[in-house]
């Protein structure tokens, strides 16, 4: 039977490959979970489990539950400073996923072009391709931080330009984009008439510097789709919650695909996210602490290994080098899996320009990375001989 | 630096290297702050929570209420010094309520536990009544769950 070009298009997942084999081997450490491994604090999944016993299990309204929304919009004004009007300015949505996907399908006509500087999140070039989009890839390496510089966006704008897609704190480097170098994007999209879709989901899993939101920098507030979840910072990934703020046309027009697909994000989970927003902040701020630890701990060993890592300021991903080793990222990643039993996901699932990396992920235990480090260094040194 | 301090309290088995590398300050200073919060006090002693009913021993533990009649410009610490002195006693709390010390005793039986309270707590001067109340079981303590852990749910790979 007949299989849609455009889905044909989109190779197969470097991920999977590596979870099929990681999932056939025992007692190994992974450090390859893009999610935290903490479970939802207790108090939001009581109000949860509380909202059922209510017996609150009917459809919400599309936008998603009006005290939800208002307690976002409270929330994005009192700290970043902007304004989005909670009846028409916020959706709530099944994950950061679905917001992508609404965001992308509401501006962009077939053949358009979005410019996604990598290495980046795997689904963001696929979900270009579902949208009937091009993306247009921009690498980026360690000698910028992993931060786009602002002419190489600039060339890769075209008259089919629409958007720039980016995400900062980063999956896969943690890396976070300082304030002029986002006002410097924000001035290229303004300059171009561009959308920015800004995937902001590791906004508060951030260490020893200030978040900035895309849409409070000059010129960016119109143009900004402006994205955000629950997923990492309150450990709720499995509730697939989170939310999207833009101009209301934009809204309006993310409200009437997501309207006939899903209908309302589930009531269970907007109930949750009440409860995370009112109650959530000194889990969520434990949760951070322990992040931050960890990623002292894995930073320095990587480097004390030999493998140059910059400090990752957000998310809780880190990204060394593996050059010095002289292998590949799909070798290195490989071998030290069937020598050391510890898995890594290789950089160039996240664009060509991650090849030489690979992600290291510390959402978990600090006796999962300190084995993991030892076991790595081992390998390391072996490689080198 | 009380980050240091939280690190030892979830997990006192970790090195002047390991501290040293989370909170981002060197080993020799990491060293230094935490022998002076042990020679202050601040820092008591390292421990370590013990499961002992899976190596076959089962302590007896009990939570005893104490009232105790307060003399003036004595209060309640001489009275608590003395049953804390016993080797017996894990635990001494002032604490509100209908009662005024909460006493945590341990024992190799109930009845060693039992006479212990009658033949030392209760016949302390100034002890009006006690409460005593055996554990039966332990869920949580010190933070430690004693529960079995759940393994790790999620998937091992995931973007």
């Amino acid at each position: 039977m007949h299989i849609s070009s455009r889905v044909k298009a989109v190779p197969a997942s470097g991920i999977r490959k590596f979870f099929d084999i990681v999932s056939q081997m025992e007692d190994v450490i992974s450090l390859g979970v893009g999610e935290p491994d903490f479970v939802t604090p207790w108090r939001i999944r009581e109000a949860c489990i509380y909202s059922l016993e209510k017996g609150y299990t009917t459809y919400t309204s599309n936008y998603g539950l009006l005290e939800l929304r208002e307690l976002l919009s409270a929330y994005i004004e009192g700290k970043y400073g902007v304004r989005y009007d909670p009846r028409n300015q916020v959706l709530i949505t099944v994950g950061v996923s679905e917001a992508i996907d609404l965001a992308l399908r509401a501006i962009l006509e077939p053949g358009e072009e979005v410019i996604v500087p990598e290495p980046c999140f795997v689904a963001y070039q696929p979900c270009v391709v579902f949208a009937c989009g091009v993306p247009v890839p921009v690498g980026t390496g360690s000698e910028t931080g992993f931060v786009p510089r602002p002419e190489q966006i600039e060339s890769a704008v075209t008259p089919k330009t629409r958007a720039i897609m980016i995400s900062f704190p980063s999956n896969p480097t943690g890396a976070v984009m300082p304030r002029d170098d986002l006002q410097a994007l924000v001035d290229i999209a303004k300059a171009h008439d561009l959308y920015i879709i800004s995937d902001e989901i590791y906004d508060k899993l951030i260490y020893g510097v200030e978040h900035t939101c895309v849409a409070s920098l000059d010129g960016a507030y119109e143009r900004t789709i402006y994205l955000n979840g629950f997923s990492k910072a309150y450990a709720m990934t499995g509730w697939r919650i989170g939310y999207a703020a833009s101009n209301p046309d934009v809204i309006e027009a993310m409200i009437k695909i997501h309207q006939y697909i899903i209908m309302c994000a589930p009531i269970t989970a907007q109930m949750a996210a009440i409860e995370a927003l009112k109650n959530g902040e000194g889990d969520m701020l434990e949760m951070i602490r322990q992040y931050d630890r960890r990623r002292r701990l894995i930073v320095g060993a990587l480097n004390g290994m030999g493998l140059e890592c910059l400090e990752p300021k957000g998310a809780f991903y880190a990204f060394p080098c593996i050059k010095s080793a002289g292998l590949s990222s799909d070798e290195f990643a490989e071998r030290l899996l069937f020598e050391e039993k510890v898995a890594v996901v290789p950089g160039n699932v996240f664009g060509k320009c991650g090849e030489g990396y690979i992600r290291c992920s510390y959402a978990t235990s600090l006796q999962n990375i300190q084995q993991a480090m030892e076991r790595m260094a081992r390998f390391v040194q072996k490689v080198n001989q | 630096m009380k980050e240091i301090l939280r690190i030892l309290e979830e997990d006192s088995r970790l090195g002047v290297e390991e501290i040293a590398s989370m909170t981002g300050k060197s080993p020799e200073e990491v060293k230094a702050i935490i022998e002076d919060y042990e020679c202050k006090g601040i820092i008591r002693c390292y421990k370590t929570v013990v499961d002992w009913e899976k190596v076959g021993e089962e302590p007896v533990i009990a939570f005893i209420d104490v009232k105790v009649s307060p003399e003036r410009g004595v209060g309640f610490d001489d009275i608590a010094e003395r049953i804390y002195r016993f080797p017996e006693v894990r635990a001494v709390y002032l604490v509100s309520g209908q009662h005024d010390l909460r006493v945590q005793v341990t024992g190799k039986s109930m009845k060693e536990v039992a006479f212990f309270v009658a033949e030392k707590l209760a016949t302390i001067d100034r002890v009006q009544s006690t409460n005593t109340h055996f554990m039966l079981k332990r869920y949580k303590e010190d933070g430690v769950i004693f529960e079995v852990p759940e393994g790790d749910r999620r998937l091992a790979i995931t973007p």
